[in-house]
């Protein structure tokens, strides 16, 4: 994703000549044609992450469109109330991407592991909160952050996630993208879990159960309409993330579903545990460590179903 | 030598206002508002190139308030240019009124929400890099505190601004030599401080903050065309302009009385 996203920039580059490239010393290589293309438009502000968003802020305030870059919990959690009071408070467009977010880097370690960043930010007013699903996802993200302009966090992994996107879909912040058909069971995918939901979905149509997948990239705003529509004539929705159970999509979901009145008995959140994760390898290890596998999904269904 | 009888007896004048709004709103950190208020007046009054009619207005010069908790002396000067109404002042502090006790971005004039220490350096250097990058010649100022530079924040704006050669960007600490609790000598080990900027790669000036001629030269060199950021170390009294309250950290806190309103109104010298 992480290259989706340099590539993306440097081509956004060319249509808003306001858009700055704000990074904290990562990346080095990453942004080389965006440095050729756009040289007076990179900043690297160093290991300093709550002065490149109060920078980032101050641009923002002066006309420019600036992304602020690095890793998720450093750019999030670290920073928080620079995000807080420097971006969300006088709502600038400011988007704030966070790289090698849930478990990408699963074995570097709980410093970098992010599985509250959905949590936090999207308390935050004004703030929009968005994780992409794959590649494709990502270019269109940014595209339609900066079409916004307003405050956006987007959560982006790190490299080689599977791609599911066959061609770009259309795609709005707030409105998921219908991926597959179904009657009986709503999965709806947060970010990098989304191939894990295409083949959950495969596993229980051969076991009978119709299921439909949704690529629920925005966690805020909510889409509403698509919540009501699976609320309404499911028999499950299931919401499915790389991020703690406590505050994260599914939890958003619950929020919604308890203002709206909706039957929240339908609903199933796949997400993480809380506590710190340790020794847990790979990201695909990590996953199957918490229960976030291809398996886990199903399970989860079919004994709920029963 | 620029003749700066005039901003001297303005700066009594918002001394003697802030001192009424303080007691009136019941609102604290008065003797804060008191130790920058001749910073604020020779900015505004002899410095700033703005337009109150055009608060938004692109070319404008910056001035952010980061000692957010002196909001007080920003809004008597901000209504004393035109930014908002002369009644606003009466109503600070209010249910209803835009004018609360730390400044927000939605009052005119005010260039960044600021009240948590920390925040203006690095806001000013996006505006000052700002600058820069749209090639405009408009300037950033901060004010901040001596508390404030507490704040590790401060310093990774410091080596940003630094790294980044804003020439355009010029920071004050409103150096008072007192925060919340006690001396900002022995709180953390503040001294000392013109150095610290100094190593920091910052052109420092160490002056008298309540000398509108010191002031008005420390600044003078600030300009897109300069390599270095400017810092100004202003040595303060807080308090300044009250003899009671002059170096008493109670004022930090303390809301006057009525009576003492009136005491300090006299003391300044200004018409009740």
């Amino acid at each position: 994703m992480r290259n989706a996203f340099a590539a993306a920039v440097t081509e956004l580059g060319e249509i808003h000549p306001e858009l700055v490239m704000l990074a904290g010393d990562i990346g080095n290589r990453l942004f080389d044609s965006f440095k050729d293309r756009h040289p007076s438009r990179f900043y690297n502000c160093g290991v300093a992450e709550a002065n490149m968003t109060g920078v980032a802020s101050g641009l923002a305030a002066s006309g420019l469109r600036p992304i602020t870059y690095t890793i998720t919990p450093f750019n999030t959690v670290r920073c928080l109330e620079q995000i807080r009071l420097d971006v969300c408070y006088p709502n600038l467009p400011v988007i704030i991407v966070g790289t090698g977010s849930g478990l990408s880097y699963a074995g570097l370690g709980a410093t970098h592991h992010s599985m509250e960043d959905i949590a936090i930010l999207r308390t935050l007013p004004n703030m929009h909160v968005v994780c992409p699903a794959d590649q494709t996802e990502v270019k269109l993200a940014v595209a339609d952050a900066l079409r916004i302009g307003r405050p956006t966090y987007i959560r982006l992994g790190k490299k080689g996630e599977p791609q599911v996107h066959e061609t770009p879909p259309a795609f709005t912040i707030g409105r998921g993208i219908p991926m597959r058909a179904g009657r009986d069971v709503a999965i709806l995918s947060v970010g990098n879990m989304l191939a894990t939901a295409m083949q959950a979905a495969d596993t229980l149509e051969g076991q009978g159960v119709s299921t439909e997948v949704v690529s629920m990239h925005t966690v805020k705003p909510l889409d509403e309409a698509l919540l009501e529509s699976a609320f309404a004539d499911r028999k499950l929705v299931v919401v499915l993330e790389e991020h703690a159970l406590a505050g994260g999509a599914g939890s958003a979901v619950l929020e919604w579903g308890n203002m709206r009145g909706v039957d929240l008995r339908k609903l199933v959140c796949v997400a993480g545990p809380d506590r710190f994760l340790s020794a847990c390898g790979s990201q695909t290890q990590a996953r199957t460590e918490i229960g976030l596998t291809t398996a886990d999904v199903v399970t989860r269904v079919t004994s709920r179903l029963n | 030598m620029n003749d700066t009888s005039d901003t001297i007896r303005l700066a009594a004048q918002l001394r003697a206002r802030v001192v009424a709004m303080s007691h009136a709103a019941k609102a604290a950190h008065l003797a804060s508002a008191l130790s920058c208020l001749d910073i604020l007046t020779v900015l505004y009054e002899s410095v700033l190139d703005i337009d109150p009619a055009r608060p938004k207005w692109e070319d404008r010069d910056r001035f952010i308030l980061s000692k957010g908790h002196a909001a007080a002396a920003l809004y008597a000067m901000l209504a004393h240019k035109g930014f908002i109404p002369a009644s606003d002042l009466d109503r600070y502090g209010k249910a209803g009124s835009m004018l609360e006790e730390h400044p927000s971005p939605k009052v005119p004039g005010v260039e960044a929400a600021t009240g948590s220490l920390g925040h203006g350096l690095p806001v000013g250097s996006g505006m000052a890099l700002a600058a820069r990058i749209r090639q405009r010649d408009y300037r950033t100022f901060v004010l901040m505190s001596d508390g404030e530079c507490n704040e590790g924040s401060v310093w990774e704006a410091c080596l940003f601004a630094a790294a980044n050669k804003l020439g355009n960007l010029c920071a004050f600490v409103d150096f008072n030599k007192w925060q919340a609790t006690g001396r900002s000598r022995e709180v953390l080990a503040l001294d000392p401080l013109v150095d610290k900027f100094r190593s920091f790669g910052w052109n420092v000036h160490e002056i008298d903050g309540h000398d509108h001629a010191q002031i008005l030269n420390a600044v003078a060199q600030v300009s897109t065309a300069q390599q270095q950021p400017t810092m100004v170390v202003a040595h303060t009294v807080k308090g300044r302009g009250v003899s009671f309250m002059e170096d008493d950290n109670n004022w930090h806190y303390r809301i006057p009385t009525e009576e003492e309103v009136e005491r300090a109104r006299i003391e300044l010298g200004v018409q009740a």
